[in-house]
């Protein structure tokens, strides 16, 4: 065999093993963020379906304060709302639900016989450890979106991506936590 | 950033260090099974079989501890297995870290004892165990116990726990290598190659070699000592350090440090051989804060100092530490 056909073949072979490799690579890369979203998605749904235990549980104490529960609740019905629209979307409904929260359990502190309630106790536990795994597997899904992202956007993978059909993932954007102070009225009339 | 890089700089020094600790250990274990083999049968291909021998033995003792030690461990110390209705926090706590340290929920264990402290043993993040004791519970809050708890988690992500199995075992056959050679050289070797000795007219050679293995087999365990407790001291700032990298609050572990390190009960269920896998040294000496060669731990004080670096704050002194213990 002429041997310039040869050589032709190899590179022809070398490129198509490399393009593969890059291509798994990528594919891999992206499958991980899935699997990172799906993570948040299952502790965002839990949330969900324990605020409104939580709500009924103390609506009975707080007279006073039924705005901060007609909040929770509008912000919890904006979130699961949200949950179609995207990561961006997703993450400021779900920031102002954890804002209202935050109020919420504020609210909470001001009446004894909720804090000595062992049923709120519990939910206020379960709640926290929710929004912990949250904040924990936001981190991972941002670390994964990252690594993704950076990947498409460098040597060599960069000069397929586009073709492809890779396109940057958004961030799950944490909440600025200063900016996020729950501002709670104690002024009961 | 500083803090930053600093901070990933502690992670792969740590890492490097313990790596070639490991090697040292190992390559310790073989040159002694070498001249011990070379010194009785009196050749270096005896040195190789004594050697292949030693790390047969070796690695068979190993593979045991490998499967088993965790399940031993978790007995000798008296820990129960605990569920949702009787430590629901506990667990809750664990799961988050171990959704932050990206790894399987591993098992948790209580161990009854007032003294607050910690442990996690495995031998990988798929088959890990935790084990708080009941004081610990009691006594923390619920971020002080996300520090310890990312800390025992960290242990087993970087594969500490299987480390410190088998550096444990590796010790441990030294110990016995050097041991059994010194008893046979005093009791029944000496005498059986003298006379070998005098009937070839004497080898030079084979004289050193002797000396030599009577040397490493007296030195070998002390020194492979030193390396496993630099390493697990070593392991502890890195675990610090990881915790603190998951739970992204250095102030929880920081306070948790101050109050088990202030805290005056003694963990009756910890001896000599576990007590490098607890969070903090569980055999106290009340008298001196001295970090001397044969510590599992490096000073508490000294920990709580290095996260301190992490967040740029000035280093405590002894007097403070306590005071530390007294912030809630």
């Amino acid at each position: 065999m002429n041997p310039a056909i040869l050589i032709v073949i190899v590179i022809v072979v070398v490129l198509v093993v490399v393009l593969i490799g890059i291509y798994n690579g990528l594919v891999q890369r992206r499958l991980r963020i899935d699997e990172a979203f799906a993570q948040i998605e299952v502790q965002l749904k839990r949330r969900h379906d324990l605020i409104p235990n939580l709500v009924n549980a103390v609506k009975g104490y707080m007279g006073f304060e039924q705005k901060v529960l007609t909040d929770v609740t509008n912000a919890r019905a904006a979130a699961v709302a949200a949950g179609a629209q995207g990561p961006t979307q997703q993450a400021a409904a779900e920031n102002a639900l954890t804002g209202t929260l935050r109020s919420l359990f504020a609210v909470v502190e001001n009446y004894p016989e909720l804090k000595a309630n062992e049923n709120v106790l519990a939910l206020q536990e379960q709640l926290t450890t929710t929004e912990n795994q949250i904040s924990f597997s936001r981190q991972h899904y941002n670390a994964t979106v990252l690594d993704y992202n950076t990947s498409i956007q460098t040597f060599p993978a960069v000069l397929i991506a586009g073709i492809l059909g890779f396109v940057k993932r958004d961030f799950f954007d944490a909440e600025p936590e200063a900016a996020n102070v729950p501002n709670v009225d104690l002024s009961l009339s | 950033m500083a803090t930053r890089s600093s901070f990933y700089g502690q992670i792969s020094a740590n890492k490097r260090n313990s790596f070639l600790m490991a090697g040292f250990v190992v390559a310790i274990f073989a040159l002694l099974g070498f001249t011990i083999g070379y010194a009785i049968v009196g050749s270096p291909a005896g040195g190789v079989a004594a050697t292949a021998l030693a790390l047969g033995v070796g690695s068979i003792t190993g593979i045991a501890t490998y499967f088993s030690g965790d399940r031993l461990v978790l007995t000798v110390s008296g820990a129960k297995l605990v569920d949702e209705a009787t430590a629901p926090q506990l667990l809750n706590v664990v799961r988050e870290m171990a959704v932050a340290a990206n790894v399987p929920m591993p098992a948790v264990y209580t161990i009854d004892d007032t003294a607050p402290n910690a442990f996690a043993t495995g031998r990988d993040p798929a088959h890990a165990s935790i084990a708080i004791t009941t004081g610990l519970l009691e006594k923390l809050d619920r971020e002080e116990l996300q520090g310890v708890i990312g800390h025992e988690l960290s242990h087993v992500r970087n594969y500490d726990i299987r480390f410190s199995l088998i550096v444990g075992v590796m010790v441990g056959a030294i110990a016995i290598l050097a041991d059994f050679f010194l008893r046979f050289t005093f009791w029944g070797g000496m005498s059986g190659r003298r006379s070998d000795r005098d009937s070839s007219g004497g080898n030079g050679a084979a004289a050193v070699i002797a000396i030599v293995a009577i040397v490493l087999a007296i030195l070998a365990p002390i020194i492979s000592r030193f390396i496993q407790l630099a390493v697990s001291r070593q392991r502890e700032y890195l675990a610090d350090a990881s915790s603190v990298e998951l739970t992204r609050n250095p102030y929880g572990l920081e306070r948790a440090l101050a109050k088990i390190g202030t805290d005056k009960e003694v963990l009756e269920v910890a001896n000599r051989g576990t007590q490098h896998m607890y969070f903090t040294n569980p055999i106290k000496k009340f008298e001196a804060r001295s970090s001397g060669l044969m510590d599992t731990h490096p000073p508490i004080l000294d920990r709580i100092n290095r996260l301190r670096q992490l967040t740029g704050e000035a280093p405590l002194e002894a007097s403070d530490a306590a005071a530390l213990a007294g912030l809630d």
